[in-house]
């Protein structure tokens, strides 16, 4: 990692506390050099690529497979307790993989909190999970697994044709929020002895709905969700969710992420109004890229949008050190 | 399609004052970001109002720790309740506040009915809010603690008979004397509980690892001991001669302190309302 990317990685984690993504300081000479050279780029060649791109097919490849992995894991659940088959009990605050402990680490975290003391089981769990999330790339739980995730992809869809026919309005909130309701959750667990979050978490009430039967829990989830059609696009996720930072600060490190390619962007932003996160992607804004090849900070999700919607293959999944080996 | 230039995005070094439209899209903005604030902190907290106002107690799962130390540890996950043979555990749901997700008992539709013989809840729970033994640090209130491990009556041919477990859920209590059939030396013939009762129980005569619908096993007898016979702990509860309150002698039923509080007599008993129920969390008092 050079000094460019260095320092990037770093700026990544503040913007991922809340900080608002920023133009770099410096950029290295090879970037420097395509920066350059694009604002000499051809523009009627540039016109044919967008041409061809509005008429390129939609693909949804990841999305589809995202989507696949997401039900068959949360079936699991399911089919675990109603056929009685034991692959996958419990719910997605807690678990057992064929007998082996599983624990959300927001949970783990709020339980750990509140109780102040802490059995083995609970320490296996956790440290399983947080080793399976920093592998595949931290808050991949969030696109991959958290079935709030997919409904509120969903309910996203309803309030961007809802834009479109200039119904509503996207209302954008201070990205802060999400650390703060962090602190305060993590705070309220310590102090008072209850898990707060829990209680209102919208992950768990899925989880537990889809297992255990439906409840009245669910009525908080769909007040979530009407206040994300009508009034601030995906708010929960982006600007609320401790369970996302949680999973984010696991992703710091991880080596899944989507890789950025400067030479081959068109800078047309179509992967920003995709994103969920799109203040992860501001190196794809013209002259901003540090280098000419930049992974994606840790609050990405590594959902794949960007990836199905890039026409020019700019963005693609990378794992940090296998990519050199292959 | 071009890249929208983001508002933050000046090509100017020196940073030039704030239109008066940016500032009052920055107030809104504050303005929002309160409100989800508040909407959300509102909603966590709204969770306390159950717990303020509605005192009615819950039997816990056995093992549970001090409701305190149960609703701080407890992760929500109903592996207690993908593990019970007869299913007596369900989750709480939104009104019970903090409860949201919590495993209790119902034992007048189900009681837990020790069919599984190892307390298979305790052993699933991940967090330690069902325990085996309480850790030392938890301390323990007086009379929650069983004078000697209870023996399964359904085991107590086996080698190890005795069930693991050192603490009570509550204690059944006889609350309506005056309606309970062995007080009055009424029988008892039929379904306990009629047709349509759903609630199981292991009945070591039919299947000893399968419990079966207590509608699917109708009683004839000529002194109804319905809970005491039933009840899976042994010497939790008797037929005693006591005297009533006029001096004469009658026949009744007499909880003893190995009762665990698992709640079979509040679900077997066939009259209704029940005559007998288990106070959760309640303590032996001697």
């Amino acid at each position: 990692m050079n000094q460019f990317l260095k320092r990037r990685f770093f700026d990544q984690i503040a913007v991922m506390f809340g900080r608002e993504p920023k133009k770099p300081a410096a950029i290295s000479a090879p970037a420097q050099q395509i920066h350059v050279l694009k604002r000499a780029t051809n523009k009627e060649k540039l016109q044919a690529a967008t041409l061809a791109h509005e008429r390129a097919k939609k693909v949804h490849k990841w999305r589809n497979l995202r989507w696949a992995v997401l039900i068959v894991v949360n079936l699991m659940f399911t089919f675990s307790f109603w056929l009685d088959i034991q692959i996958l009990e419990g719910a997605l605050t807690a678990s057992r993989f064929v007998g082996f402990h599983l624990i959300d680490l927001n949970s783990a975290l709020q339980v750990m909190l509140a109780h102040k003391h802490i059995i083995v089981n609970l320490v296996i769990g956790t440290a399983t999970v947080f080793v399976l999330w920093l592998i595949l790339g931290g808050r991949s739980f969030c696109s991959w697994v958290c079935p709030y995730h997919l409904v509120a992809e969903w309910a996203e869809k309803i309030h961007l044709y809802l834009v479109q026919k200039k119904l509503v309005t996207d209302q954008n909130i201070d990205r802060r929020l999400r650390t703060l309701s962090w602190i305060v959750f993590a705070v309220l667990a310590l102090a008072t002895g209850y898990t707060m979050f829990e209680s209102i978490s919208p992950t768990g009430i899925l989880s537990r709905a889809l297992i255990y039967g439906p409840g009245l829990a669910l009525l908080w989830v769909l007040a979530l969700l009407v206040f994300e059609v009508f009034f601030s696009r995906r708010a929960w996720c982006r600007y609320a969710c401790p369970i996302g930072l949680t999973y984010g600060v696991v992703g710091i490190l991880s080596p899944v992420r989507v890789k950025y390619k400067l030479d081959s962007c068109f800078h047309e932003g179509d992967c920003r109004k995709v994103c969920l996160v799109p203040h992860v992607l501001d190196t794809v804004i013209k002259g901003r890229a540090v280098d000419t090849e930049v992974p994606i900070g840790p609050d990405c999700t590594r959902c794949g949008l960007c990836v199905d919607t890039c026409p020019t293959g700019s963005l693609t999944f990378d794992v940090k050190g296998l990519s050199k080996l292959l | 399609m071009s890249e929208s230039k983001p508002p933050d995005d000046t090509q100017t070094p020196a940073t030039p004052p704030p239109s008066r439209e940016r500032v009052r899209q920055a107030r809104r903005r504050w303005l929002r970001t309160i409100l989800l604030t508040g909407g959300v902190m509102g909603a966590a907290l709204s969770g306390f109002l159950p717990l303020v106002y509605a005192r009615t107690k819950r039997l816990r799962p056995p093992g549970a720790l001090d409701e305190k130390d149960f609703l701080s540890s407890c992760i929500k996950c109903g592996q207690c309740v993908q593990v019970c043979p007869v299913q007596a555990i369900k989750l709480a749901d939104l009104v019970d506040g903090f409860g949201v997700g919590t495993p209790y008992i119902d034992a007048r539709e189900q009681a837990c009915d020790f069919s599984c013989d190892a307390v298979q809840c305790i052993l699933a729970c991940p967090t330690g809010s069902l325990a085996y033994k309480k850790p030392a640090f938890l301390g323990s209130r007086k009379g929650a603690r069983l004078a000697a491990a209870p023996i399964l009556k359904a085991k107590e041919k086996d080698a190890e008979p005795t069930l693991n477990l050192s603490e009570r859920i509550g204690v059944a209590r006889l609350t309506r004397p005056e309606a309970c059939l062995a007080i009055q030396g009424k029988g008892f013939k039929g379904q306990v509980r009629g047709p349509s009762f759903q609630g199981r129980l292991r009945y070591m005569e039919v299947d000893r690892w399968k419990p079966i619908g207590v509608a699917e096993h109708p009683y004839d007898l000529a002194e109804c001991d319905l809970c005491v016979r039933e009840c899976p702990v042994k010497g939790a509860i008797s037929i005693e001669t006591v005297f009533a309150p006029d001096g004469s002698k009658r026949k009744s039923p007499v909880v003893h302190e190995p009762c665990v509080g698992c709640g079979v007599c509040e679900m077997i008993c066939p009259v209704e309302p029940t005559c007998i129920v288990v106070d959760a969390r309640e303590v032996w008092n001697t």
